[in-house]
């Protein structure tokens, strides 16, 4: 019988396996099925401090559902999800439209203004959110991202509206967070800069 | 995080269009005695339960800018994210919208009350009831604005959804506003009920819209 999804990983773990840290993300045997359609199922996952996850696949093959399972804000179908504290960048800006960009981030809290820095948007902390471009709302998602100081970052479709000198930027932060002990799942079409595991969906 | 949303829930109220909801309540005031004709003993019997229906319409009017914007823009998914429960997250709401309408209404009560032609007992009365019974408004209205978020024409569904759901309210708040203490006790009484259930049916409102 043909499968209409495949499920396949590759990529070794960057950390020693039987290590007795707990794991930032565990998918256990999930399944998901969204609107009567089976994305994915017997999915086995395990992420630790410094992975990095790199969710591909063709459009409408669940990548934004896997992220949001990963969130927390999706049930899963069958199986079960652990996760230690995660944020998450996806299309949605989550910023106080009306407010200058610094007030609008520091809402979330954390190290906001370094995270402005590191994505070179700091230049814009007085300017109201909505009037910012594509990119920029881009630029401070991410910056809301690497602001919260969660250890997982959930990052759906990071690169798109990302410049060339942005994606550099992102590249070396999830770097950096990941070298700091973080884990990292990013659902793109697009290549990655750096190291990843990568799961492949819907074939 | 719940005090930040409380506080930016509030400035977000009271910037842009506070007046609207009073000048919507002070206007309902005003036609009263135009509809009612000048006879200032009828007005007088009949303002406080006026006044009653200005309130109700002042806290269903912001109905649409209290849940959607926030499903809308992901920021009810990233107070999830940060461990806030739906349910706090709509209390949360509902506090913030009553301080933003609430304290304006008591304020705009007193020249309302003067167009009516009301006596200071029943101004007194009416500011009581108001008192009890603006929170039970604002709880119907976030879990209604919770319940139509994301749905077209949401506005005129909500007020469909909140008009029969507030008449307990009415009644008694209305019958309090006339003397009636017995009727302040069942106002307060659904009030609290509202009050209390609203969070629960908006929290399960907001997590039934995501998936």
């Amino acid at each position: 019988m043909k499968r209409p999804y495949a499920v396949t990983m590759t990529g070794e773990r960057q950390h020693a396996r039987g290590s007795v840290t707990r794991p930032l993300l565990r998918f256990s045997n999930v399944a998901l099925n969204r609107g009567g359609r089976l994305l994915f199922e017997g999915l086995d996952l395990e992420l630790g401090p410094g992975d990095g996850l790199h969710v591909a696949g063709p459009n409408g093959s669940g990548k934004s559902s896997l992220i949001r399972l990963a969130a927390g804000l999706l049930p899963a179908t069958r199986g079960e999800v652990q996760r230690e504290a995660a944020t998450l960048a996806d299309d949605s800006l989550a910023l106080d439209r009306e407010l200058p960009l610094a007030r609008a981030l520091a809402f979330w809290g954390g190290e906001t203004a370094l995270a402005m820095e590191a994505l070179a948007i700091d230049h814009l902390a007085d300017v109201p959110v909505r009037l910012l471009s594509s990119g920029q709302q881009k630029r401070a998602t991410l910056a809301r991202v690497a602001a919260s100081g969660a250890s997982l970052w959930l990052l759906d479709e990071p690169l798109n509206a990302l410049d060339a000198e942005g994606g550099e930027r992102l590249a070396r932060l999830v770097q950096r967070h990941r070298e700091a002990g973080g884990a990292v799942v990013a659902a793109s079409h697009q290549p990655l800069a750096g190291t990843w595991r990568r799961l492949e969906l819907g074939e | 995080m719940i005090g930040r949303l409380i506080a930016r829930d509030v400035r977000r109220g009271l910037t842009g269009a506070a007046w609207l909801p009073i000048a919507f309540f002070l206007l309902v005031a005003t036609l009263m005695p135009f509809a009612i004709g000048p006879d200032a003993a009828l007005l007088g019997r009949v303002g406080a339960g006026a006044l009653w229906i200005a309130a109700l319409t002042a806290a269903l009017l912001p109905v649409e800018r209290l849940v959607e914007p926030d499903r809308a823009h992901g920021i009810l998914d990233q107070l999830a994210l940060r461990g806030c429960a739906e349910e706090t997250v709509a209390a949360a709401k509902i506090l913030a919208h009553w301080l933003t309408f609430a304290p304006l209404l008591l304020l705009a009560a007193l020249p309302a009350s003067a167009l009516l032609g009301m006596d200071a007992l029943t101004l007194w009365r009416t500011e009581i009831a108001l008192v009890v019974g603006t929170p039970g408004l604002a709880a119907l209205t976030v879990a209604v604005a919770a319940v139509t978020a994301g749905m077209p024409r949401a506005g005129s569904l909500a007020g469909v959804l909140v008009f029969p759901l507030a008449v307990p309210l009415l009644i008694f708040g209305a019958a309090s506003s006339g003397g009636n203490s017995g009727g302040l006790l069942l106002e307060a009484a659904i009030s609290l009920l509202l009050t209390a259930g609203a969070p629960f049916a908006a929290g399960a409102a907001i997590r039934a819209a995501r998936s």
